[in-house]
């Protein structure tokens, strides 16, 4: 809070600064870099993890770590499953794991006191620092966009071109309302990575910035009476906060994984089995 | 906030990231926890052929017991009728040759009669001459009254 507060405070200008990136380039051009770094970090870490569970695996009786990994497998395989039964493919487990595991740490960094990291990273010269991945677009909408990609990848694979032609021409309202069908299935299509990749920006910035306005209680407060009552209610909100947030990011992680397969499983489908 | 060159750094590292859970997670982890349930399920069918061999060599041992209880009491009877046979065997050769004995001994004691019977006609014959020779008081040609004597001698 000190490094706003020698900029000489405001409100605004306190979330202005806390949502901006940190960031090189100009308009289309602009890299952020600590949505960047954040990211590869907490990927290398799970990376780093699997290397490690992976590496000495028992087969027999595994304890510790491992049981944690297989059980979140395991979960992430019978979403996997359920969602596509006998269609299997190799691909969608291993990408529902990742989404599963890189979104719930990139959320998690939302946990993190709001003004704990930009502080410390003042305190070595640099201004700006979001360190919640998933509360830059550019993350949520990057992930959206692949598996949008990968939706009409197998769709065309799996229905061929004319099958995916088809299903926007004849689908939902059969073949007299051609037009209708071709603007309602675009809509629906395309709705599909808009509202996948909105859902998780939205939420953590949403949950961003109830920290940041939690954190604001108390913000430019001097010594006075009045902190016996904020400071304490500061204290009692961001805990209540920070514990539904736990829930909120698992469920993000969850929902968008979820979301991931059920969308693929959908591009799965061949016309007859409609 | 806006979208920028960063959609696309996050998507290569989007893909990245799948391609490295994909080797360093899920694949080793997969393929441990499918030979995993290989194991258990050999295990289980392992102790089911043990079970079902179990029961196939107890019926077996079941089998074998009675076939030789079976073959006891075969056995057993087998001896017991060979025994009677036996027995049988003894007392009738006992018997038949207890009869010959008896047939030899009578015969014997035929013949033994038959030869003092003919001792005794020629005794008769001789002490009839003599006593005839002492009667007439001269000498009785044997051979001359031969029919006569015969005749006296098959009466005695």
């Amino acid at each position: 809070m000190s490094a706003v507060e020698n900029t000489g405070g405001g409100t605004v200008e306190y979330i202005q600064h806390h949502l901006t990136n940190w960031s090189v380039g100009q308009g289309f051009w602009t890299l952020n870099l600590d949505t960047i770094i954040v990211s590869l970090l907490l990927g290398s870490l799970i990376v780093f993890a699997g290397m490690r569970v992976g590496r000495n695996l028992e087969v027999g009786a595994p304890s510790g770590f491992q049981n944690f990994v297989e059980m979140v497998l395991e979960f992430v395989d019978t979403q996997v499953k359920d969602s596509f039964g006998k269609r299997d493919n190799a691909l969608i487990a291993p990408l529902a794991l990742t989404i599963l595991v890189w979104v719930w740490l990139m959320n998690f960094m939302d946990l993190i006191p709001v003004d704990l990291i930009p502080a410390a990273l003042h305190a070595v010269g640099m201004d700006y620092f979001k360190v919640v991945p998933t509360t830059d677009l550019n993350t949520t909408m990057a992930m959206a966009l692949f598996v949008f990609l990968l939706t009409v990848y197998y769709n065309i694979k799996v229905k061929g071109l004319v099958g995916y032609i088809k299903m926007f021409l004849f689908h939902p309202f059969g073949k007299f309302l051609v037009p209708v069908n071709i603007v309602m299935t675009a809509i629906e299509e395309l709705a599909k990575p808009i509202s996948l990749g909105l859902r998780l920006f939205g939420n953590m910035f949403a949950g961003e910035l109830v920290f940041l306005l939690i954190a604001l209680l108390t913000f430019g407060a001097t010594i006075s009476a009045a902190l016996l009552i904020w400071f304490p209610l500061q204290v009692v909100l961001d805990v209540a906060w920070l514990i539904f947030h736990i829930l909120v990011i698992t469920l993000q992680a969850f929902i968008f994984m979820v979301l991931t397969i059920v969308y693929l499983g959908m591009a799965h489908i061949t016309e007859d089995e409609h | 906030m806006n979208i920028t060159v960063t959609l696309f750094a996050q998507m290569i590292a989007f893909v990245a990231m799948i391609w490295l859970v994909n080797r360093f997670l899920w694949a080793p982890l997969s393929s441990m926890m499918e030979a995993r349930r290989q194991r258990i399920a050999d295990g289980l069918s392992a102790s089911e052929r043990g079970k079902h061999e179990l029961k196939l060599a107890e019926e077996r041992a079941v089998q074998i017991i009675k076939e030789a209880k079976e073959k006891a009491t075969e056995l057993l009877a087998q001896a017991n009728s060979r025994s009677t046979e036996i027995l049988d065997e003894a007392r009738n050769s006992a018997k038949a040759e207890a009869e010959r004995v008896i047939a030899g001994a009578q015969a014997e004691i035929g013949r033994e009669v038959e030869r003092a019977k003919q001792e005794l006609s020629k005794q008769v014959s001789v002490l009839a001459v003599t006593g005839a020779e002492r009667i007439l008081g001269r000498e009785v040609d044997a051979k001359v009254h031969e029919a006569s004597i015969a005749d006296l001698v098959a009466r005695i």
